[in-house]
């Protein structure tokens, strides 16, 4: 079970959160605009890289915020977690080992 | 007999908390200016904290960044609500009762925290949990808000149809500290 | 007791004073409080213990600790208590301790398995890929039944597990695996300055491999001295938690261990009220890994007999329990240390009759303490092979020339074998922790490299070699650890007098004549892997070491190869001719040792096994005969029977009362979500299908939720209560996942909205009366309040009074009858129903459960998502597609419905079917075709989604989901079923009251 650190409450059990998929895809302004390929590519393409991802997760049953988090998915380790809103942070490489601590 | 149990006399207590008022205050900073000064304090404003009105039975509970629980007694209860809405009227918030919603359990003694960590996942040391911390988490499979109230005290507050769950892990639990 | 005639005169750690009874299979014996199962059975003599996996040898005791493979047994309390795959090594004693052998029938010493030995040949490596492929349907009727009966092992018990099993998190500073030296070391300096520290061993009593050592002298004191100080020591500080008879057992990320704490066990009568066994799941700041090192056998021809074992077991079974595993013993030596047995053996009255090492050089001081003790040492010998069935009685050892020619070949009588190939560090923990493993060239061992996971090793287990480094290394690691975790701690200096031996040696396998590998030199003892079946998978083409522990199954038992792998490793290298790091090496997985289920249920068992969700009136259900139904975690009436009556009586008679009556019901379990905020309508209006712009204070509105790709995602009555405050229901599963979806659209997409949202669902109970007299009944109630059709008309709602009980009264139905949900704060939920039940029973009022309640919406068309839909429909196939509000610029799924695939022709659509039979009641999720008779695979058009029978129509009805459905309507389709297909008639999803006139009376 992985010490989580959500931006709001400090490092917390892994238990009290959910993964809500891939972060930084924006809803398009209007939908409407968008073309069949473009609109499927938001609804269902998702990336699957071999290291540093982008996540989506929510503090369920804690705060009840989401945030977005860095995580290597080499090592499984959190690197960084920062609220939404905030552009990604520049992490190169991979995670230290460990991850965040 | 586990060494674990060897070093204090095992003793905890689960008690109802009576019933009381509670409402959720959601809203921009503003808001919760405005409902602190209703209130009567400030609200809290960081994680986990707990802000009460001395010589009241007024406690607010951070549980969000836009989310506080305000709480205090019956007798109280429609003399805070008019002083939060009448506060609260120049500013978006919601507010909402939830009384009924929940209910709170008092688990005090010795063991307490030994009891509590049995499936709940936290640390519950005075140093990690200091007294009037509050926060949601879990407890085996049903989601709490935990508010430590003493050294050797705390109010588990839980959906009102989760309290015979709760409670029977509890007493589940204690079995084990009645036979040490 | 006469019985202990392997018993020394004086010496080890057991109770001489007090005996303890106990059977192995059915036999009394006798032995001492602090004897384990195994130095029992050996005290009496008792060497057999076990008969092998797969070729049902005869089996002795190889070790005497957790690596033990042969002596599984069972023991057995009661019929419901019965743990079976037990290492005898491990079991304690208790008095009336009953233990079985197990894997012989009819009995250990006549086996009739052991005719597998005889045909060993057919039984080579792979053997069950190889033999089992044809013919194909043999495996099934033939094969695997009788290959189940003969294989596995151990029997389970047969009733349910009577006893309780606990569970527990906890947090410290520094987390000590493993209370030898080290770890009594390292847990001494880190809780000297304030760290917290848990130190746990497997064992009853701490102390690891000093309580092997009875000559050993630390700080100038005893070692057994200098041990029971420290404990003390340690007990006396409060911030050290001691857990003994504690297997760690997992490393997970972030220094999350799992421990596995046996609490009952060894108990002659298991307390009462105490748990048999905790899971621990340890979340330290620092770990020190301090679990020691394991002695390897040494693989030749006939290594497994009973009264072979490991000289660290001799030890300890002497030295511990003062047991004498022979009385004329050979040792095989591959490492200095292993001289101690024999010296200590001798010490103790054992006669040895040679120390045959099979290194050309042995370490000189033992050589030199050997010759000096009157024992005979050959050097660079190999072993060809032993004597005896049922015990060791003789082994014949020679040189091998360079050619691979013998000489010098001679036969010595004995009747135990010890032998010590060297150590391996256990260096499980630290493996499964994904740290690094290293090669240590000079000890030809892997040992902890770089680590991921906060900890350090210490002590044997990362090859250190000596009594007093280990107990530095330990200091210094319970030093750093504290410092690390944030606190200071003291290491400590420590010197000991010792006469010790390196636990250096050689993984493989000893070299026989012609460098054939001999077939009954067992290299996994537990799985019955010899050295043969690892050149047989070899020369197969079986490359990587993967591959080979597979094909083999070296490795893949319970023990999981704490005495083979490495050997293993050492003869594939040697194969191969490579360096053994270039084998490559196995991935050690968690569990260390086997662990019960029990510890994994822990308190989630029975009535505590999941949250059982009671309703504001479910005393009053309970109280007036409901059955109950679980929904999610609720328990909700199902139907309320009256004597006599079965399922479909009850529900007939309580649909009947709502058609022509009044019925009460329980609807508390809706989700509900107050959405509050000035943005309120402009945020439900981006979410939902339907206009809320349009929907008027004190009006209600049925809405659909979908997803993104379009799909119904969930539905419910929409209430606005105020300007700027809805409240929302949702389905009665759907509230945390809809609360959930709003709030991510809300924080993550639309910030900028001011509307705020607060689940209800627990604040009101929600009465439901429903049916034509249903304002007769609550007009009484409600103090006077306008409850007309003209100031409450349908699909409207009004804040009131029932009684003295504050309401929030909706004018709303899921019946098709004249029907209102009073919410009461659920704290008044039961109080209010009574009021209602006491002025309903003038009106024969009768309370129904959701079996009635799904009927009732059948017949009127209404749809429950997740059994009309399921992910895979729009509010469009649904039949909804009124509610879509078209002109809307945007609402989540609306993109998706323009989707060509969800405007397609051939789309399932929500029809209604009437059997021709009137009285046959389709089976729900039967596929239905349009032509009757056809080959299989059939063609097949839809499904059915819910099906009843209706009592006010007399007849059954049924919803489905048929492709272009609507198209359908008055022809016959057909539900092809065991007995043959049934014809029914497409019609509209509505049966009853078509017009929707009573809603509206």
């Amino acid at each position: 079970m992985l010490v989580i650190h959500c931006p709001y409450c400090g490092p917390r059990p892994e238990l009290e959160f959910r993964h809500c998929g891939q972060a930084h895809i924006a809803r398009p302004l209007d939908p409407s605009a968008q073309t069949a390929d473009e609109w499927g590519e938001y609804l269902y393409l998702r990336e699957n890289p071999k290291g540093m991802h982008a996540e989506r997760w929510r503090h369920m049953h804690g705060c009840g915020r989401f945030f977005n988090a860095l995580r290597d998915t080499t090592t499984d380790f959190f690197v960084t977690t920062y609220k939404c809103g905030e552009p990604r942070p520049a992490v190169s490489g991979t995670a230290p080992a460990g991850g965040q601590r | 007999m586990s060494e674990w149990f060897a070093k204090s006399a095992a003793q905890a207590a689960l008690t109802d908390v009576p019933e009381g008022r509670r409402w959720v205050l959601r809203g921009g900073d503003a808001a919760l200016a405005a409902a602190g000064a209703a209130f009567g304090a400030s609200l809290p404003a960081q994680a986990g904290g707990v802000a009460r009105v001395a010589g009241t039975p007024r406690a607010a509970l951070w549980l969000g960044p836009d989310e506080i629980w305000l709480g205090t007694s019956m007798d109280d209860g429609a003399a805070l609500e008019a002083a939060l809405q009448t506060g609260l009227a120049a500013h978006a918030h919601s507010l909402v009762d939830i009384s009924h919603r929940n209910v709170a359990l008092e688990l005090s003694g010795t063991h307490a925290a030994w009891l509590l960590n049995s499936l709940c996942p936290l640390e519950l040391t005075l140093e990690a949990f200091p007294v009037d911390t509050v926060t949601r988490t879990l407890f085996s499979k049903a989601e709490i808000v935990l508010w430590r109230t003493g050294e050797h005290s705390f109010q588990i507050v839980l959906g009102r149809s989760f309290r015979g769950y709760v409670s029977g892990l509890l007493a589940e639990v204690s079995r084990e500290l009645a036979a040490a | 007791m006469s019985q202990n005639t392997c018993r020394t005169a004086a010496g080890g750690r057991i109770d001489r004073s007090r005996l303890v009874n106990f059977t192995f299979d059915g036999k009394a014996f006798t032995g001492h409080v602090g004897d384990t199962l195994a130095s029992a059975l050996l005290a009496n003599g008792v060497h057999l213990v076990g008969r092998s996996f797969k070729y049902h040898r005869p089996r002795g005791l190889l070790a005497a600790g957790v690596e033990e493979p042969n002596a599984l047994v069972a023991v057995v309390r009661d019929t419901a208590r019965r743990t079976p795959n037990l290492r005898a090594t491990q079991v304690e004693l208790y008095e009336g301790l009953v233990a079985e052998s197990q894997n012989r029938w009819p009995s250990l010493q006549f086996d009739v398995g052991a005719v597998n030995d005889l045909l060993s040949p057919l039984f080579p490596a792979g053997f069950y890929y190889k033999t089992f492929m044809w013919p194909r349907k043999a495996w099934h009727q033939v094969f695997e039944p009788v290959v189940r009966e003969a294989a596995g092992l151990g029997k389970p018990p047969t009733e349910p597990d009577p006893d309780t099993y606990a569970q527990r998190f906890a947090h410290c500073d520094v987390l000590v695996v493993g209370a030898g030296p080290a770890g009594i070391a390292a847990a001494l300096a880190a809780s000297a300055k304030g760290a917290s520290v848990l130190l746990c061993d497997e064992q009853p009593e701490f102390g690891g491999s000093l309580l092997d050592e009875p000559n050993a002298q630390v700080n100038d004191h005893p070692a057994a001295e200098w041990l029971k100080a420290s404990l003390a020591t340690l007990r006396g500080r409060a911030n050290v938690t001691l857990l003994s008879r504690t297997t760690c057992f997992g490393y997970f990320a972030h220094n999350m261990l799992s421990l596995n704490e046996r609490l009952t066990e060894h108990q002659a009568t298991p307390m009462t009220g105490v748990p048999r066994e905790r899971l621990w799941q340890v979340r330290a700041k620092e770990v020190v890994l301090a679990t020691g090192a394991i002695e390897r056998p040494l693989v030749f021809p006939g290594n497994d007999r009973p009264g072979v074992m490991l000289a660290s077991a001799a030890r300890t079974f002497l030295n511990r329990y003062g047991v004498k595993v022979g009385s004329r013993v050979v040792l095989v030596a591959g490492c200095d240390a292993a001289y101690l047995a024999a010296f200590e053996l001798r010490a103790a009255g054992v006669k040895i009759e040679r120390i045959a090492d099979i290194r050309p050089a042995p370490g000189e001081a033992v050589h030199a303490a050997a010759l000096s003790a009157g024992i005979a040492v050959s050097t660079g010998v190999t072993v060809l092979g032993t004597f005896g069935w049922l015990r060791v009685t003789g082994i014949t050892l020679a040189h091998l020339a360079d050619d691979g020619s013998v000489q010098d070949r001679e036969t010595l009588d004995c009747d135990a074998v010890l032998m010590s190939g060297g150590y391996t560090p256990t260096v499980h923990l630290f493996s499964q922790s994904r740290g690094k493993l290293r090669f240590d060239e000079a000890q030809q061992v892997f040992v902890p490299g770089n680590s991921v996971e906060r900890e350090r090793s210490a002590g044997a287990c990362c090859g250190t070699d000596g009594l007093r480094a280990t107990l530095e290394e330990g200091s210094q690691a319970g030093t750093s650890a504290a410092e690390a975790a944030g606190k200071a701690g003291s290491a400590e200096g420590y010197h000991v007098q010792l006469l010790e031996g390196s636990m250096v040696g050689t993984p493989g396998v000893l070299p026989q004549p012609g460098n054939i590998p001999p077939s009954k030199a067992f290299v996994d003892f537990q799985n019955d892997v010899t050295s043969k079946d690892l050149a047989l998978a070899m020369r197969e083409g079986f490359e990587s070491v993967e591959h080979i522990k597979r094909y083999t199954t070296n490795g893949m038992a319970t023990d999981q190869g704490k005495t083979s792998n490495m050997n293993s490793l050492g003869f594939v290298s040697a194969e191969k001719g490579v360096a053994l790091p270039k084998a490559g090496l196995t991935t050690f997985r968690m569990p260390y040792t086997p662990i019960t289920f029990g510890i994994f249920a822990g308190y989630d068992r029975g009535d505590l096994f999941d949250p059982v969700r009671p309703t504001p009136t479910h005393a009053w259900a309970v109280a007036n005969g409901a059955v109950f139904e679980d929904v999610g975690l609720w328990k909700r009436s199902r139907y309320f029977p009256r004597a006599g009556e079965n399922m479909h009586a009850a529900v007939d008679r309580e649909c009947l009362a709502v058609r022509n009556s009044v019925g009460l019901f329980d609807a508390s379990t809706l989700g509900k979500i107050e959405v509050v905020g000035p943005d309120a309508a402009t945020f439900l209006n981006r979410l939902y299908v339907n206009n809320f712009n349009t929907l008027a204070e004190g009006k209600c509105r049925y809405g659909i939720l979908t997803r993104e790709d379009g799909f119904v995602y969930d539905d419910g009555v929409i209430a606005r209560l105020a300007e700027d405050r809805f409240h929302v229901t949702t389905t009665t599963g759907g509230a945390p996942r809809v609360l959930h979806m709003m709030e991510d659209y809300l924080q993550t997409e639309w910030p900028d909205l001011q509307v705020w949202l607060t689940s209800t669902t627990e604040q009101w109970s929600v009465i439901a009366v429903q049916g034509p007299k249903a304002r007769e009944v609550i007009a009484p109630l409600v103090n006077g309040l306008d409850v007309s059709n003209a100031a409450l008309p349908h699909m409207s709602m009004v804040r009131g009074m029932l009684g003295d009980i504050p309401m929030l009264l909706m004018r709303v139905s899921f019946t098709g009858e004249l029907g209102y949900e009073i919410n009461v704060p659920a704290g008044h939920g039961q109080r209010a129903w009574e009021m209602v039940w006491a002025a309903g029973l003038a009106y024969g009022m009768t309370p129904y459960g959701t079996e009635t309640m799904h009927v009732l919406r059948a017949e009127k068309g209404y749809v429950i998502v997740g059994q009309e839909t399921d992910g895979t429909v729009t509010p469009d196939d649904a039949g909804l597609g009124w509610a879509v509000a078209k002109s809307k610029p945007d609402f989540v799924g609306k993109r998706s419905l323009a989707r060509p695939a969800l405007v397609a022709k051939g789309r399932k659509q929500l029809v209604g079917l009437l059997t021709a039979e009137p009285k046959t009641v389709l089976e729900e999720g039967a596929q239905i075709a349009a032509v009757p008779e056809q080959p299989v695979p059939m063609k097949l058009i839809g499904h059915v989604t819910s099906s009843y029978h209706s009592a006010v129509l007399g007849r059954s009805i049924a919803l489905a989901l048929v492709a272009d459905g609507r198209a359908l309507m008055g022809q016959t389709v057909y539900i092809p079923m065991p007995g043959g297909a049934i014809a029914a008639q497409v019609v509209a999803p509505v049966f009853y009251d078509t017009e929707g006139a009573k809603l509206h009376v």
